[in-house]
C-alpha cells in the first residue's frame, strides 16, 4: 500500500502534454478575441448605416430648431430638452430610491427568507418589458396622483423603470466594502449609521454611481413607456418646468421615421447621431463627478 | 506617569461606577490590583448549531497583559470577541453566560453595545486603517464619541502612545493605507487609544508582521500595560512568553468544543504548567 503511494510520486506517473496544453491555452486566446472583435465590428457596421445617411443632415439649426413639417426646417431641441429633463429627473429619484433599498437590504435587513424572495423579485423587476412600465406610469402617475402627461410623470415613470439597475449595482457596491472597515469603525464604539455614513458609503460610492450611469444610458434610449406615457404628439417648445409636457429623442425619432418623406429617413439618423453625443455628454458629467468622489475617498 | 492620558480617563472612571457590586468612592479609583476587571463565568458560544466554546470560566486582571493562546480553531479569538460584544455582528453567533466588566454584565439588559465598544477596544489580525488620512483615523472614533477637547492634541498624544508620532507627525494628512503593515497596526493602536478605553483587546495583533515590526508592537503593548488592561491573543508562544503577565491556555475537547485548559500567571504556566495538555502544547507536542 504504502509503496504505491511512494511510487505515484516518480516522474513516469506524470504526463505532462505540455504541446497539446499550449495549443490549448492559444485556443481559447483566440476564441476571446474573436468575440470582442465581432462585437467591434458589429457596432462598427451600426455606425456606418447611421453616420452615411444621417452625417449630411446634421445641422446647427437640427439643435436649434423645434420640430416642423418641412424637412429641411425641422429641429429637434424640445426632445433634447426633454430628454434632459427627464433623464436627470429619473436619475435623481432613482439614485434617492435605489441607495435608500439598497442600504436598508444591505446593512440593516436581517438576511431571511424574506430578503431573499425581495431580491429575487428585484432581479426579475430588471427583465419586466419596459411597456409595463409605461402603462403602470400611465395608470399610477399620470391618472391616479394626477401628474398628467409631463416631464414629472415620465421622469417618475423611467426612475421605476431603471430603478432595479440602481438597486442591484448599489448593492454590490455596498457589499464589496471590506468588512474589515466596519468591524474597525463598530470597534471604536461607532453606530451602524455612523459607520454606513463615514464608512461603508464613501467607499462604495463610485461604484454606485456606475450603476447609476448605467442605468441613465438605458433611460435615455428608453423610448416604449413614454409613448404610453408622454404620448407621441410633437411637442413645440421646451419643458419650462417639471408639469410641463414634453417630447424626448427617441421619441422624436420614432415620429420622423414613421414619416412617408425619404428626408425624414435621413433626419432620423442625424438625430440619432445628437442622440449619442447627448448620451456622451451626460455620461461623462457622470464620470468625471464618479471620479471626483473616488479621488476624495481613496486619500 | 500617565500624564497625557489624565484628564479624560477620570470622567471614565467615574461614570464606570454603576454596576451593583462596586461600592461608590474615592478609594475605589485606585483599584488593587487583584480585583479583576472582567469576570468571565460559563460562556458557551454557539455558532448555529455548533457548539464553539464551552463551560469557559476566567478572571483578567488590571493593567496587566492577559495572553489567550492554544491550536488554531479552540475559540481563543470567539472568547476575545464576547468581551466587547463583536459576535452581536455575526447573526449566527448566541452567546450564552456572564462577561462581567467592573461587575456589569455586558450583555445585560439595558447595555448598549456601542457604549461597551468604547470602553474596550480592540485591534484586528490584520491592520484594517480607513481609507482616510493619517489624522482622520485617529480623530474619528474620539469625535463620533463626542470628544469635546482638542482632537489635534488628542491625536498627537495617541499617536505618541503608540510609538508612531515620531514616524508621521510630517506626514497626517497622507492615506492611513500608505505606511507599512508595522506602522499600520500601531495606528490602529492609537485609533483605539482615542475612544478612551480602559481595556485593549488584540487578536493576534502580529500575525501579519515581520519579526521588527512585531517587536515593536511587543514593546509597545509592555508600556501600555501600565494604563491599560490587555488582553491579547497569539498563535506565537514566545510571543505570550515574552509580554504576558498571564496567561490562558485553551484547547479542543474530545466533541471539537473550544475549552480553557489552564490559566495562571505565564512564568508558572511556561515553566511548571499543572495540567499535562498545557505542558504538551507549550513543549510542541502538538497543536
Amino acid at each position: 500500500m504504502s509503496t504505491s503511494v511512494a511510487a505515484a510520486q516518480g516522474s513516469e506517473q506524470y504526463r505532462a502534454r505540455l504541446g497539446v496544453r499550449r495549443v490549448l491555452s492559444e485556443f481559447w486566446r483566440w476564441i476571446f478575441f474573436a468575440s470582442t472583435a465581432l462585437a467591434i465590428v458589429l457596432l462598427g457596421m451600426l455606425l456606418y448605416s447611421i453616420l452615411v445617411p444621417g452625417l449630411p443632415w446634421l445641422s446647427w439649426h437640427l439643435i436649434t430648431e423645434m420640430p416642423s413639417r418641412i424637412p429641411e426646417q425641422a429641429g429637434m431641441n424640445s426632445a433634447i430638452w426633454g430628454s434632459i429633463w427627464v433623464v436627470l429627473g429619473s436619475a435623481v429619484l432613482s439614485f434617492v430610491l435605489g441607495l435608500g433599498t439598497a442600504i436598508y437590504l444591505e446593512e440593516y435587513a436581517e438576511k431571511n427568507r424574506w430578503t431573499a424572495f425581495i431580491q429575487t423579485n428585484i432581479s426579475n423587476l430588471a427583465g419586466v418589458p419596459s411597456i409595463v412600465y409605461g402603462l403602470l406610469g400611465l395608470v399610477v402617475f399620470v391618472d391616479l396622483m394626477n401628474m398628467g402627461r409631463s416631464v414629472l410623470a415620465g421622469a417618475f415613470t423611467m426612475a421605476i423603470l431603471i430603478l432595479p439597475i440602481v438597486v442591484i449595482s448599489a448593492r454590490e457596491a455596498i457589499r464589496a466594502v471590506p468588512s474589515s472597515l466596519r468591524q474597525a469603525s463598530y470597534g471604536l464604539g461607532a453606530t451602524k449609521w455612523q459607520t454606513v455614513r463615514s464608512h461603508v458609503l464613501p467607499v462604495a460610492f463610485p461604484g454606485i454611481l456606475t450603476g447609476v450611469i448605467l442605468a441613465m444610458s438605458r433611460a435615455i434610449g428608453e423610448t416604449a413607456p413614454l409613448i404610453v406615457v408622454g404620448g407621441a404628439s410633437q411637442v413645440l417648445f421646451r419643458p419650462g418646468s417639471p408639469t410641463d409636457p414634453f417630447m424626448v429623442m427617441p421619441l422624436q425619432i420614432y415620429n420622423w421615421t414613421g414619416r412617408p418623406q425619404p428626408e425624414f429617413e435621413h433626419l432620423a439618423a442625424a438625430a440619432i447621431i445628437v442622440l449619442m453625443i447627448v448620451l456622451l455628454i451626460v455620461n461623462s458629467l457622470a464620470i468625471g463627478l464618479r471620479e471626483y468622489f473616488s479621488k476624495k475617498t481613496r486619500i | 506617569m500617565a500624564v497625557d492620558s489624565g484628564i479624560h480617563r477620570d470622567t471614565v472612571r467615574i461614570s464606570i461606577q454603576q454596576g451593583p457590586s462596586e461600592s461608590p468612592g474615592p478609594q475605589q479609583e485606585v483599584a488593587s490590583p487583584s480585583a479583576p476587571v472582567l469576570r468571565i463565568r460559563d460562556l458557551n458560544v454557539f455558532y448555529g448549531a455548533f457548539h464553539a466554546v464551552k463551560d469557559v470560566d476566567m478572571d483578567i486582571a488590571q493593567n496587566a497583559i492577559t495572553a489567550f493562546i492554544g491550536p488554531s480553531g479552540c475559540g481563543k479569538s470567539t472568547v476575545l470577541r464576547c468581551i466587547n460584544r463583536m459576535n452581536d455582528l455575526i447573526p449566527t453567533a448566541r452567546v450564552e453566560g456572564t462577561v462581567e466588566y467592573h461587575g456589569q454584565d455586558v450583555n445585560g439588559r439595558g447595555v448598549d453595545p456601542v457604549e461597551v465598544r468604547r470602553r474596550i477596544g480592540m485591534v484586528f489580525q490584520r491592520p484594517n486603517p480607513f481609507p482616510k488620512s493619517i489624522h482622520e483615523n485617529v480623530a474619528w472614533g474620539a469625535r463620533i464619541n463626542g470628544y469635546k477637547g482638542n482632537i489635534s492634541d488628542l491625536v498627537q498624544q495617541c499617536l505618541e502612545r503608540a510609538a508612531l508620532w515620531g514616524e508621521v507627525k510630517d506626514k497626517l494628512k497622507d492615506s492611513g493605507l500608505s505606511l507599512s503593515g508595522g506602522q499600520q497596526q500601531r495606528l490602529c493602536i492609537a485609533r483605539a487609544l482615542a475612544t478612551n478605553p480602559d481595556v485593549i483587546l488584540l487578536d493576534e495583533p502580529a500575525s501579519a508582521l515581520d519579526p521588527i515590526s512585531t517587536l515593536k508592537i511587543e514593546e509597545l503593548l509592555r508600556e501600555l500595560a501600565t494604563d491599560y488592561t490587555i488582553v491579547i491573543v497569539t498563535h506565537n508562544m514566545q510571543q505570550a512568553a515574552r509580554v504576558s503577565d498571564q496567561t490562558v491556555f485553551f484547547s479542543l475537547s474530545d466533541e471539537r468544543q473550544g475549552i480553557l485548559v489552564e490559566a495562571g500567571p505565564t512564568q508558572k504556566m511556561f515553566t511548571n504548567p499543572a495540567d499535562p495538555r498545557t505542558e504538551g502544547y507549550i513543549t510542541g507536542r502538538f497543536g
